[in-house]
C-alpha cells in the first residue's frame, strides 16, 4: 500500500470519528435533548405562550387593572329588564349582572384560577408521590414485607380510583364545608391516585432497568439506589402529569362551584364561579359565560398541549 | 428466459427535513423459474428493503423507488397498481419474515391466518379450507396439524411459528417466495431443519426463491447464485461453486472468512463504521468499504468503483486474485 | 372463563369492604356527625339525643360499623332526608333514566371515536388528522356544563330542533313499564312515545359523549399508529389480503386492546359528567338527583349515590375485562 492510500484512509477514519463524535452529541442528556425537541414542537410553543400569558396576566394583571373586581354599582344594570350593559370604551368587556368590571374580574380571576390549579396540583403531587414512592420502593427493594406494604398502599388507591373524581371532591368539600381551602383540598385530593399509580408504575420499571441491577451488583446500597438511581429516572412521567392535572384541576374546580361547592364568597372572581353565574343569564347575556369559559378552556388547553408535548419529547419509544 | 428481471433498482428514503438515504443504488439481479439466489450482506446493506421494494410493502411516504422489476415477462412490480400487486401478492409471490412471533398475529388463531390466503386466492371456504389448511401444515411438518389450527401463536414453539408462516406463504404455491432472514431468529438446531424444508418444498413445486441472509453460511448449500450486496451496491455477483471457490471482492472473502469460526463473535472486524456522514452518499467519494478494508490502494477512493468481470463479476480495483 | 369471572368477583370483595369502611367514616365525621347526615342540619339538640341514642351512637365504632354493613348488605341506604324515603327506592325510580343517557352517550363515543380515531390514524398529518386530534384537545378542555348550555342554546332554544329538557314530553301520555322510556315505547307499541324519548336523549346524550369521545378518537389513534407498524400487518399485505380484511382482522382487533380498558375506565368519568349534563337538561335521572342532594346537604342520599357509583364502575370495569379476554387469547391463559 502507497503512502497517498494511508493518508486517505487517515482521513477517511478521522471522518468516522468526527461522525461518531457528532453522533455522541445526539444523544446528550435526557433532558437536554428532550428540550430541545419541545423546542422544536409548535404545539409546546402554543401551549408555552398560553401559559406564559396566563402566569403573566395572574402575577401583574391584578395591579393594573381599570376597577376593583369586587366594586358594584359601575352602571345601571336590570335583571328583571335584560339589561345588562355590554362592551364599551370604559368597560371593555361590559359590566356583570352586579354592575362590576367583567374586564376587570377576569383578570384578576386568573390569579384566582391559577392558584387553585397550582395549589390543588401541588396537593396532589405530594400525597399522591409520597404514597406512589413509598409503595414502589417497597416493591422494588423491600422484599417479602415491602410487596405487602405495596399491596395495602395500592389496594387503597384503587379504591380512591374507583370513585369518579367528580364526586370524591363533591364528598371531601362536604366533609369539610365548602370554603377556597376546601376547593384546593379537594380538587388535589383527586389527583392522588394518579400521581401514586404512575410514580409506582415508573419506579418499578427502572428497578429492573439494567443500569439498576448494575448497581445492585456493584454492591450500592439499596436506600442509595433508591435515590440517586430510580427516583430521579422516574420523576419525568410524573412532571408531565401535573402539567396535565393542572389542567383537569381548573376544570374540576370549575365543576365543584357549578354544582354550588365552590367558594362561597360570592364577591370574589373565580372563572369557574364567574361561569356559573353567568349560565343562569345565558339566554340574554350570553357573553358573560364566554369570557370565563375561553378563559378557562384555553388554560386548560395551553396546559394540555404542553403536557402532551412534554410527554412525546420524553418518550423514548418515539426518540429518533 | 427470467421469472424476474430487477434492473437498476435505486430506493431512496427522505424527508422534508431529512437528508436522503440511498438504501438501495442501482441493483440488478435476475431470477430464473425455480432458481434459488441469494441476496447476502449486513444489516443496512440494502438486502431487505430490496425485497419489500418488490413486493410493494414499502411505507408509502418517505421513499422514492425507481427502476425496473419486470415480473414473468409481464408487469413492472415497482410501477404497477396496488390493487394488481394485491393480487399476486400471496399468490404469485410470496413472503416469509424473520421474526415468526411478531410476524403472526397473536390474537388469530392460526387456522385463520392459513385459511384466510385460500379465500383470498383460491376462493376456498369452511370445511374445505379447514382441510386444504390442515394439510398444509402437516406438509411443512407441524405435527398434530388439527389441533394447532385452533391454536393462538403464543402457544407455538418459534420453530413451529416460522413453519406455519412457511405454510401462509406456499399455499397458493406461489411461482416466486421471498425469504428474508427466515432463521436469523431461531435455535441454531432449529435454523437447519427450517432450511432443509424450505429447500425441499421450492424443489417439489418448481418455487424460485431469493434468500436474504446476512450468514454465507445459509446460502452455501441452497443457492444457485448469490450476489453480495454492501452498502447499497451488488459488490460481487456468481454463482455458488464460483463464489466459494473464489471469493474475489475483500467483502466477501472477510464474510467468508468469519463463517467457520464459531467460537469468534461474528462480524466482531466488520463491525459498521459509526456516524452518519458517509452514509448518506457511500459511493460517491469512492468504494464504500474502503475504510475497513484491507486491501484499499489510493485509487479505491478516487471514484466509484465499477462492476467488472464476466459471470463472475464484482466492484473492486483490487481484487483477491489480483496479486502480483 | 367461569372460573376467571368469579375469581375477578372475589377480588372485588376487600375493594367494596373497604370503601364501605371509607364512607362509614365519611357518614360519622361529617361535620355535625351522623345525626346530622340523618336529621339535617336544622334539628333540635333534643331530637339529636334522641337519635344518638336510638342508633346507638354512643357504642364502639367498630359495633357501629357492623350495624352499619348488615343495613348496607340488606339493600338498607337509609331515608332520604328531604323526601323523607328509602333512598334505594329513589334511586331505583331514577337510574333507567341514567342508564339510557350514558348508553346513548357511549354509543355516540365509540361509533364515531373508533371509525374517527382509524381515519386520523390511517391519513395522518393530513388536515383530517390534526381537525380530530384539535377537536379532541379542545372537547377534554371545556367544561361539560358549558358545553350543554351552548348545545342547548344552539339547537333546542335558538334553532328548535330538539327539546330543551326533561325525559319525556309532557303532553305524551305513555304507559310506563321498566322505567326505560325508549324500551318502553317499543314494548308497548307507543311509538310517538319511543321517538319522544329518544329525541329527549340527544343532545344530553351528545354533551355527554364529548369527554369519551374525544379519548377515545386519541386513543384508537394512537393505537392503530402503532398496530400499523407491526410486523404482522405486514404479513397480512405480504399475503395480499384486500383492504378491508387487514383493517377488521388485523389492525382494529388489535388496535381495540388499550381502546377497551380506556371505555372501561372511562365510566366513572361518564358518571360524574351525567351529574352535570342531567342537570344543564333537567333531565331527570341519578345525577340531578344527586346534584340537588348536594345541594340540600342530603347526606344519605349522597352516600348513597357514591356507592351505587363506585359498585357500577367496578362491575363495568369487570365486564371489561372479560371481554379484554375476549379480544386477547394472551390474558385468557393465565
Amino acid at each position: 500500500m502507497t503512502q497517498l492510500a494511508r493518508k486517505k484512509i487517515a482521513k477517511l477514519e478521522r471522518l468516522a470519528e468526527l461522525a461518531a463524535v457528532h453522533a455522541n452529541e445526539g444523544g446528550e442528556s435526557l433532558w437536554r435533548e428532550a428540550f430541545r425537541r419541545l423546542r422544536h414542537n409548535p404545539a409546546a410553543i402554543v401551549g408555552a405562550v398560553i401559559l406564559g400569558i396566563f402566569v403573566l396576566v395572574g402575577f401583574v394583571g391584578p395591579f393594573l387593572v381599570p376597577f376593583s373586581p369586587t366594586q358594584t354599582g359601575l352602571g345601571f344594570v336590570s335583571e328583571a329588564q335584560n339589561i345588562i350593559p355590554g362592551p364599551s370604551a370604559q368597560h371593555w368587556f361590559g359590566l356583570d349582572h352586579q354592575a362590576r368590571d367583567e374586564f376587570s374580574r377576569m383578570v384578576v380571576g386568573a390569579r384566582q384560577t391559577l392558584l387553585v390549579g397550582v395549589v390543588a396540583t401541588a396537593f396532589g403531587l405530594f400525597f399522591g408521590c409520597l404514597i406512589g414512592g413509598l409503595a414502589g420502593a417497597a416493591y422494588g427493594l423491600g422484599g417479602k414485607r415491602g410487596r405487602s406494604l405495596d399491596n395495602v398502599l395500592m389496594r387503597f388507591i384503587d379504591m380512591l380510583l374507583a370513585m369518579p373524581g367528580l364526586l370524591l371532591a363533591v364528598s371531601i368539600v362536604a366533609l369539610l364545608g365548602p370554603s377556597l381551602t376546601t376547593v384546593m383540598i379537594a380538587v388535589g385530593f383527586v389527583s392522588i391516585p394518579t400521581f401514586a399509580r404512575l410514580l409506582r408504575g415508573s419506579m418499578i420499571a427502572q428497578a429492573n432497568a439494567e443500569y439498576v441491577v448494575a448497581a445492585t451488583s456493584l454492591g450500592v446500597g439499596r436506600r442509595k439506589i433508591a435515590l440517586s438511581h430510580i427516583l430521579p429516572n422516574s420523576v419525568a412521567p410524573v412532571l408531565v402529569q401535573a402539567t396535565l392535572t393542572l389542567a383537569t384541576a381548573i376544570i374540576e374546580a370549575a365543576g365543584l362551584s357549578f354544582l354550588g361547592l365552590g367558594n362561597p364568597d360570592p364577591a370574589t372572581a373565580e372563572w369557574g364561579a364567574m361561569l356559573t353565574d353567568a349560565l343562569a343569564r345565558f339566554e340574554f347575556a350570553p357573553r358573560l359565560a364566554f369570557y370565563p369559559a375561553v378563559g378557562i378552556i384555553i388554560t386548560a388547553l395551553g396546559f394540555t398541549l404542553l403536557g402532551e408535548a412534554m410527554r412525546e419529547a420524553l418518550d423514548p419509544k418515539l426518540r429518533k | 428466459m427470467a421469472l424476474l428481471n430487477v434492473e437498476d433498482l435505486t430506493v431512496v428514503f427522505g424527508g422534508k427535513d431529512r437528508a436522503d438515504v440511498r438504501a438501495v443504488d442501482g441493483v440488478s439481479f435476475e431470477v430464473r423459474a425455480g432458481e434459488v439466489i441469494g441476496l447476502v450482506g449486513e444489516s443496512g446493506c440494502g438486502k431487505s428493503v430490496t425485497s419489500l421494494a418488490l413486493m410493494g410493502l414499502l411505507p408509502p411516504k418517505g421513499n422514492k423507488v425507481t427502476g425496473k422489476a419486470i415480473f414473468d415477462d409481464g408487469v413492472n412490480l415497482l410501477s404497477t397498481d396496488q390493487r394488481t400487486l394485491r393480487d399476486m401478492r400471496g399468490r404469485e409471490i410470496a413472503m416469509i419474515f424473520q421474526d415468526p412471533l411478531s410476524s403472526l398475529n397473536p390474537v388469530v388463531p392460526i387456522g385463520v391466518q392459513v385459511t384466510e390466503v385460500l379465500a383470498r386466492h383460491r376462493g376456498m371456504t369452511g370445511e374445505r379450507a379447514r382441510k386444504e389448511a390442515e394439510a398444509l401444515l402437516d406438509r411443512v411438518g407441524i405435527p398434530d396439524p388439527r389441533r394447532r389450527l385452533k391454536e393462538y401463536p403464543h402457544q407455538l414453539s418459534g420453530g413451529m411459528r416460522q413453519r406455519a408462516l412457511i405454510a401462509m406463504a406456499v399455499a397458493c404455491r406461489p411461482r416466486l417466495l421471498i425469504a428474508d432472514e427466515p432463521t436469523t431468529a431461531l435455535d441454531v438446531t432449529i435454523q437447519a431443519q427450517i432450511l432443509e424444508l424450505l429447500k425441499e418444498l421450492v424443489h417439489q413445486d418448481g418455487t424460485a426463491m431469493i434468500m436474504i441472509t446476512h450468514d454465507l453460511g445459509v446460502v452455501a448449500g441452497l443457492c444457485d447464485w448469490i450476489n453480495v450486496l454492501y452498502a447499497g451496491r451488488v459488490v460481487e455477483t456468481a454463482s455458488r461453486h464460483s463464489l466459494f471457490a473464489q471469493p474475489t471482492h475483500p467483502y466477501t472473502h472477510g464474510l467468508l472468512a468469519s463463517i467457520p469460526r464459531l467460537d469468534s463473535v461474528r462480524g466482531d472486524r466488520l463491525n459498521p463504521i459509526p456516524g452518519s456522514v458517509r452514509d448518506l452518499l457511500p459511493w460517491v467519494e469512492g468504494c464504500a468499504f474502503a475504510p475497513r478494508c484491507e486491501r484499499v490502494l489510493e485509487s479505491c477512493v478516487e471514484g466509484p468503483p465499477a462492476l467488472v468481470g464476466g459471470a463472475h463479476a464484482y466492484r473492486c480495483v483490487n481484487p483477491f486474485g489480483a496479486d502480483s | 372463563m367461569m372460573r376467571f369471572i368469579v375469581r375477578r368477583l372475589l377480588q372485588l370483595i376487600p375493594t367494596l369492604l373497604g370503601l364501605s369502611i371509607l364512607l362509614f367514616l365519611w357518614l360519622h365525621r361529617l361535620p355535625g356527625g351522623p345525626e346530622t347526615a340523618i336529621l339535617g342540619e336544622r334539628a333540635t339538640p333534643a331530637s339529636r339525643a334522641a337519635i344518638r341514642k336510638s342508633m346507638g351512637l354512643d357504642d364502639p365504632l367498630i359495633v357501629q360499623y357492623g350495624r352499619f354493613l348488615k343495613q348496607l348488605l340488606r339493600g338498607d341506604l337509609g331515608n332520604s332526608l328531604n323526601e323523607k324515603r328509602p333512598v334505594l327506592d329513589l334511586f331505583l325510580e331514577r337510574f333507567p333514566g341514567t342508564i339510557e343517557l350514558t348508553v346513548t352517550a357511549m354509543i355516540i363515543a365509540i361509533g364515531l371515536g373508533i371509525p374517527l380515531g382509524y381515519l386520523a390514524a390511517k391519513r395522518r398529518a393530513t388536515w383530517l388528522d390534526h381537525l380530530s386530534v384539535g377537536a379532541s384537545l379542545a372537547a377534554v378542555c371545556t367544561p361539560i356544563f358549558f358545553l350543554g348550555y351552548l348545545i342547548k342554546a344552539l339547537f333546542a332554544v335558538n334553532l328548535g330542533w330538539f327539546p330543551t329538557f326533561g325525559r319525556q314530553d309532557t303532553t305524551i301520555d305513555a304507559t310506563r313499564v321498566t322505567g326505560f322510556y325508549v324500551l318502553d315505547g317499543i314494548m308497548t307499541q307507543e311509538w310517538d312515545a319511543a321517538l319522544d324519548a329518544m329525541h329527549h336523549l340527544v343532545l344530553p346524550g351528545l354533551t355527554l359523549a364529548s369527554v369519551p369521545l374525544a379519548i377515545i378518537v386519541r386513543m384508537t389513534r394512537a393505537s392503530v399508529l402503532e398496530v400499523l407498524g407491526e410486523d404482522y400487518v405486514r404479513t397480512a399485505e405480504a399475503k395480499g389480503l384486500t383492504e378491508r380484511r387487514i383493517r377488521g382482522r388485523h389492525v382494529l382487533r388489535n388496535a381495540m386492546l388499550p381502546v377497551v380498558t380506556v371505555i372501561g375506565l372511562l365510566t366513572g368519568g361518564l358518571l360524574s359528567g351525567a351529574v352535570l349534563t342531567e342537570t344543564v337538561f333537567a333531565f331527570t335521572g341519578i345525577g340531578q338527583f344527586a346534584a340537588q342532594a348536594i345541594d340540600n346537604r342530603d347526606y344519605p342520599v349522597m352516600m348513597g349515590f357514591i356507592l351505587i357509583i363506585a359498585v357500577v364502575y367496578v362491575l363495568v370495569n369487570l365486564i371489561v375485562d372479560i371481554s379484554y379476554s375476549l379480544i386477547d387469547p394472551r390474558v385468557r391463559v393465565r
